[in-house]
């Protein structure tokens, strides 16, 4: 086991080898990104029960919840991937890290405009000082620095290596501001979905959402995955096995 | 293993080496070794690669392939040594204006442990009596630096490691660090230094020249 | 360590030579508190609810402008070079520097912000909340910022940046403070949220310095 993940690590840090292999994912990846998301959707906004109190405008939870998710285990994985450029010099890692960074920006975005559409009908305004809300806008806020930093370092390791340690910074706050910012504001809703209790929603509600999580992440990868691979092709752009493939 | 009178002791050993910066190869296969009593001039034309050397040699800059031997160990495990025995000097002097030329000094010199009288005798000897308690906004260019090349005459340490250290000195400072050099060398030191300055009449002197693989 | 406690002593030294360095911020910490009345509501009852808060506000914001020159000097005059070569421990350095930085920015903001609490009619029992609040979560503050300052040290619309950057990271502290001096303002206890910053300021001292020196390696031009 150890020794196939010392090879997958190799493998993974190799650019030429990730580019093969994904060619071979990304019909599969967009097949099942496609497909789950018809299915989420369809069940989730014909089939699943109306709300009792909240009527069918709770439906929106089929992409709010799987987007506010998303955004978060997105930052998690940039700064991890960035942990791993900063440890053992990975090329790959970095150019991960620096993809995710707007793609989880933009569902953090996502996250909040969907939250915002929500409350107009149920609190009755566009924006409330909601715990969760909170925290989504200061990780919209966390997502920005570290783009801007990128953006802003002259030399390219440099706007990597800088990136990576804000995030890492940013990952051990994420926790801290999470628990102020929901001790602050004690009057919210409870999570709709929590993974350790037993879920409160009736199951035909919560099918459609795992499904539409699920899918969200599958699209994710999907993403990231296509645009590692430009950051490949852009860097490796002087190696012969890059120029035969922009020959054919 | 304690060296033999008059054998000579590599200090510093560098093998291999390769270094590039924004796909740009600024050196590679390049080797060189340096002694007691030995001075290496590094030459080449601007952009060549000359600070990045000197810096990757002074163990500030880690982002290169090939080995660095301090007294035969890797540089990177011996680093808190390395660093009480060669002495870095870049082409920034370090030199709060503020601050006043012994104060600066003081700082310079912070790992030395010096005395005062040292510091006071090291400012004389770079002409600057009088100048101790000036605050180096008053001072020239020339004698900002020389505030910094003092400590030359603070420190122990072995190596010396200059980036370009006659820029701003006046004729009387150049024939001053000509001499301080010299001293050096013939002391049993060892001094790796870039200038386009040409250094003659010293022993033990090398010429490095770099640019020939860009 | 002789490196770390000559540059500890340079810093100050150096605050005491350029005193508007560090008392311009101060300068602002007392306008910026003195526009609410202006801007909201002058009226008594209404401030002595929001004077932490704004005071909070304050402080945290002068923080952020006195954090920019905080490694800038150092990576343009060579320091940082010096540094680099020294084999010090640039957790310590960093350590240091933020010391410093504490003492010049977030002690005096402590030492002023009663002045302020009586120009916002602060709750009379409110200022020994105030007063540890600040003690406490300056430093936080300084420490924090320290890794931003690092990482921008050589960029030239750094400082801009630097309050992009710190700023979300800040929220914790300006929540727990702000609401300690509100409950202590209305009789209410408030230990538990000075605990929460104590807690937050063992974490900042055990982990920012890390970063902080892993960024300032990273202002060695190559």
């Amino acid at each position: 086991m150890w020794q196939w993940l010392v090879r997958l690590y190799h493998r993974l840090g190799s650019p030429k080898w990730f580019y093969e292999m994904t060619e071979r994912w990304i019909f599969w990846l967009a097949l099942a990104a496609g497909g789950s998301a018809i299915v989420g959707l369809v069940l989730g906004l014909l089939y699943a029960p109306a709300d009792y109190q909240q009527g069918d405008s709770f439906r929106i939870i089929y992409i709010h919840v799987p987007a506010a998710l998303l955004a978060q285990s997105a930052y998690m994985m940039m700064a991890v991937a960035g942990a791993v450029y900063l440890i053992w010099r990975m090329k790959m890692a970095a150019w991960v890290a620096k993809v995710i960074a707007p793609v989880g920006a933009a569902f953090c975005l996502i996250a909040l405009l969907t939250g915002a559409i929500w409350g107009k009908p149920t609190w009755g305004t566009w924006w409330v000082w909601d715990a969760r809300l909170t925290s989504m806008l200061m990780l919209l806020f966390l997502y920005f620095g570290v783009m801007a930093l990128q953006q802003a370092m002259e030399s390219e390791e440099a706007s990597y290596k800088a990136g990576a340690i804000l995030a890492l910074v940013g990952l051990v706050n994420i926790p801290i501001i999470k628990y102020s910012v929901e001790w602050w504001n004690t009057l919210h809703q409870p999570a709709t979905l929590k993974l350790t209790e037993k879920p409160s929603m009736h199951p035909d509600m919560l099918w459609p959402l795992l499904i539409m999580i699920v899918s969200t992440y599958l699209f994710f990868a999907l993403v990231v995955i296509l645009r590692t691979r430009n950051e490949i092709l852009w860097h490796e752009r002087k190696r012969q096995w890059v120029r035969k493939i922009l020959e054919s | 293993m304690t060296p033999q009178q008059g054998a000579q002791q590599t200090l510093l050993s560098a093998s291999e080496l390769y270094c590039e910066r924004d796909d740009r190869v600024l050196f590679e296969g390049l080797s060189l070794s340096i002694s007691d009593g030995e001075l290496i001039q590094l030459a080449g034309p601007n952009g060549a690669g000359k600070t990045t050397l000197l810096r990757l040699l002074a163990g500030l800059n880690r982002d290169f392939n090939g080995q660095l031997l301090w007294h035969n160990a890797p540089m990177t495990t011996v680093y808190s040594e390395y660093a009480h025995h060669r002495l870095y000097m870049g082409h920034l002097s370090a030199v709060k204006k503020s601050l006043t030329a012994l104060e600066n000094l003081r700082w310079l010199t912070a790992q030395d442990k010096a005395s005062e009288e040292e510091l006071w005798d090291a400012l004389e000897q770079v002409a600057l009596a009088g100048y101790e308690h000036t605050p180096c906004l008053q001072l020239s260019a020339g004698q900002q630096r020389r505030v910094a090349l003092a400590r030359l005459k603070v420190s122990k340490a072995p190596l010396w490691i200059l980036d370009e250290p006659f820029t701003a000195l006046d004729k009387d400072g150049v024939s001053w660090l000509e001499r301080e050099l010299q001293s050096h060398v013939s002391n049993g030191g060892a001094v790796i230094i870039t200038s386009h300055h040409a250094l003659e009449g010293i022993p033990g002197l090398r010429r490095i020249e770099l640019g020939g693989v860009a | 360590m002789s490196l770390v406690r000559a540059t500890v002593r340079r810093d100050l030294l150096l605050a005491a030579r350029n005193p508007g360095e560090w008392a311009n911020p101060l300068m602002f910490f007392l306008m910026v508190a003195a526009l609410f009345p202006m801007a909201v509501d002058p009226n008594p009852e209404f401030l002595s609810k929001i004077a932490g808060g704004v005071i909070w506000v304050a402080a945290l914001l002068a923080t952020l402008l006195s954090l920019d020159s905080l490694y800038r000097a150092d990576v343009e005059d060579g320091s940082l070079e010096q540094w680099l070569a020294s084999g010090e421990s640039l957790y310590a350095m960093s350590l240091g520097k933020a010391l410093v930085h504490w003492c010049i920015s977030g002690l005096p903001l402590t030492l002023m912000s009663p002045l302020l609490g009586v120009m916002l009619h602060l709750p009379e029992h409110a200022y020994f909340a105030l007063f540890i609040s600040l003690a406490v979560g300056t430093p936080v503050l300084s420490l924090l910022g320290a890794v931003g300052a690092a990482l921008t040290a050589s960029l030239r619309s750094g400082g801009l940046l630097l309050t992009l950057l710190i700023l979300p990271l800040y929220v914790p502290v300006l929540i727990f403070a702000a609401s300690a001096v509100y409950h202590a303002g209305i009789g209410m206890a408030y230990n538990g949220q000075v605990a929460m910053l104590g807690a937050m300021l063992a974490l900042a001292l055990a982990l920012t310095p890390f970063a902080a020196g892993a960024a300032l390696k990273l202002n060695l031009s190559r």
